[in-house]
């Protein structure tokens, strides 16, 4: 689909939804819009019922964590309409305490996606009929995706001789785990000062280094 | 089947006549049962939480994440190129469907153009793994319902398929084959006759199988009309390919949003009408037959030429190269090390993998590992149908409903 008629239809949906609608973007050929966060219900009936949208189906709802923002989570509802041949996805922000309201009265599908969302990153969703854990193991506590939670994990299992059953002790690593960013000061900075560079700045008249 | 039973409170029963004699009567209640997490009928380590009124289903909860390995975490602390293998790993039946997801949503955010050829290997292994994955979900479809005789069959038409893997990637399952900008290796000499070959062979398998099944008095008493999928719930659930082509619903990525070199190719789409286990086998074994139509147009039309890029800051150099250049040398180094820097952007790939809609959302920040990778698995949304299909269902009927629905842990779990 052209990019043309991808604005054309975003903006049609920005007509549509009036004020809910925070930002429709276009990019890398696909839809983006961005709705209030209380409005994710009306918005997500209308793409459905209006015949001029139809997105008959929710392929996926899943969430994105961006720590350092004040509603660190985005929340994202992955469309597609069977009728026009076409997708996009509709994404609102949450922060930890702040519950979305469940979109499985308006598409079914959205249960075991928004269950899996609340295991995985902690967002709640109000209304959900059964918001159960549904990845991690029973009994698990935390958010395994959220950015601040370590790759390792905090627990590990193993069958215990003596006592005949499985344990949880904390994890043990007998190296410590090791991330290379490969950041180097020779490529991939182009935004960052190093010591130095001020004076480059300075020379060049501009005020701010 | 042994499982284990767990008596919950009594409600209305119902009252047959026991075993010792008219006066004796017994009060069933519907009970709740456990079925798995280890059971050959589950496909896996599925755990299904039953409450069953004497052998009808009333309620079907699916536990799962038995498998979980937090693929999608695994990945954001990965370069690209090493993340690649775990598509492999996760529908380990149809392995490089899934990394033609994930090297098509890495190729969306660097803007790259692939070569023809890369593009033609590409169908050409898809619609081999199609044909492997179909194997299994038709024959192990069978063995759920009673019929021994179709897999053993089959596991030799897949062994033969495996071996077209290893001779291109080295590895019978867990390929790792397609890369960001085209495929890992070139084709060996000789390998695209004998698939020709496997192609004159296969239609015997197909009309071996055709006989022992589709007409069937035992099978088709077992799946016709079991789990009903209407199209307006297919549409709601989230379900896509054979589930959703079962339903009626005339609907392929291939054909509706054609990637690579798909739009080329001559094939039909099967629609099943009536929406049970039987029409989505039938569905599936008519795929197997337009596979084998698309494989047979790639063996004929594949054009010569580079199987990737010549970016070689995305792919890396040819061994050869690599002796004697040093640029060649740091471009090896820093690829398999640092890995390449993908510009920030997000973007959703969808591929029509053999067992429906399989998506990759990839958010990139610049950096070379991905910020965020959240794999759409087909079976994830339709588990969560088994519940309505099973409903009213004997407890046996669910089994069926799992064979069709063609479950496999490694997408679902993740």
């Amino acid at each position: 689909m052209s990019e043309q008629a991808l604005k054309e239809l975003g903006d049609a949906i920005a007509a549509k939804l009036g004020g809910d609608v925070l930002t429709v973007e276009v990019k890398l050929g696909q839809l983006m819009v961005t709705v209030k966060r209380a409005a994710i219900l009306t918005a997500l009936t209308t793409l459905r019922d209006d015949p001029a949208f139809s997105f008959e189906q929710l392929t996926d709802v899943t969430a994105v964590d961006y720590p350092e923002r004040i509603e660190r989570f985005e929340v994202i509802y992955q469309l597609l309409s069977y009728k026009h041949n076409r997708r996009m996805r509709v994404k609102l922000t949450t922060d930890e305490d702040t519950p979305v309201p469940s979109a499985v009265s308006v598409y079914s599908a959205a249960n075991w996606f928004e269950r899996e969302t609340w295991d995985l990153f902690g967002v709640f969703f109000d209304n959900h009929p059964d918001l159960r854990r549904i990845l991690t193991d029973y009994g698990f506590e935390g958010h395994p995706f959220r950015k601040d939670f370590p790759l390792t994990g905090y627990v590990e299992v193993r069958y215990d001789e003596d006592q005949k059953r499985v344990v949880y002790e904390p994890v043990r690593l007998t190296q410590d785990f090791r991330s290379f960013d490969f950041l180097s000061p020779w490529e991939g900075m182009t935004n960052v000062m190093l010591p130095g560079d001020e004076k480059a700045a300075l020379q060049d008249g501009s005020k701010t280094p | 089947m042994s499982m284990t039973t767990v008596t919950s409170e009594p409600t209305t029963g119902v009252v047959v006549a026991g075993a010792g004699g008219p006066a004796a009567k017994t009060q069933i209640k519907p009970y709740t049962m456990n079925f798995g997490p280890q059971h050959p009928a589950a496909h896996g380590v599925l755990r299904l939480v039953m409450e069953l009124n004497g052998e009808v289903v009333e309620r079907c909860d699916p536990h799962i994440g038995l498998l979980h390995r937090g693929t999608e975490k695994l990945i954001e602390h990965k370069t690209y190129i090493q993340a690649t293998p775990y598509f492999d790993r996760l529908d380990y039946v149809s392995p490089m469907c899934m990394e033609h997801a994930f090297v098509l949503g890495i190729e969306n955010l660097l803007q790259i153009k692939l070569p023809l050829r890369a593009q033609y290997i590409r169908v050409l292994f898809s619609e081999i793994t199609r044909i492997l994955n179909h194997i299994l979900a038709v024959t192990m479809g069978a063995i759920d319902v009673g019929a021994i005789t179709p897999p053993l069959w089959g596991f030799e038409q897949r062994e033969l398929l495996m071996e077209f893997y290893e001779r291109v990637s080295g590895a019978r399952l867990h390929a790792n084959y397609f890369r960001p900008g085209g495929v890992a290796w070139d084709l060996p000499d000789g390998l695209l006759d004998d698939i020709w070959a496997f192609t004159e062979q296969f239609p015997k398998f197909m009309e071996d199988v055709d006989n022992l099944l589709t007409d069937n008095r035992i099978f088709k008493q077992r799946t016709v009309d079991i789990g009903i999928v209407t199209k307006e719930q297919a549409l709601d659930w989230g379900f896509t390919g054979p589930m959703l082509r079962g339903s009626g619903v005339a609907w392929d990525l291939r054909k509706s949003q054609p990637y690579e070199v798909y739009d080329r190719m001559d094939f039909d789409i099967p629609v099943g009408l009536t929406g049970d286990c039987w029409g989505r086998y039938l569905v599936r074994m008519e795929e197997m037959r337009q596979s084998l139509r698309i494989i047979r147009q790639c063996c004929k039309e594949m054009p010569e030429g580079p199987f990737k890029i010549e970016d070689r800051k995305v792919a890396p150099p040819p061994r050869g190269e690599m002796k004697r250049s040093m640029e060649a040398l740091i471009h090896h180094f820093k690829l398999f090390t640092e890995g390449f820097h993908v510009p920030a952007g997000e973007t959703y790939t969808a591929i029509e993998a053999p067992k429906g809609e399989f998506g990759v959302y990839l958010v990139s920040d610049g950096t070379n590992k991905p910020y965020r990778c959240k794999i759409r698995a087909p079976g994830f949304a339709h588990l969560q149908g088994l519940d309505f299909m099973s409903k009213g269902h004997m407890l046996a009927d669910a089994v069926a409903n799992i064979a069709s629905m063609d479950i496999v842990f490694g997408e679902i779990d993740r």
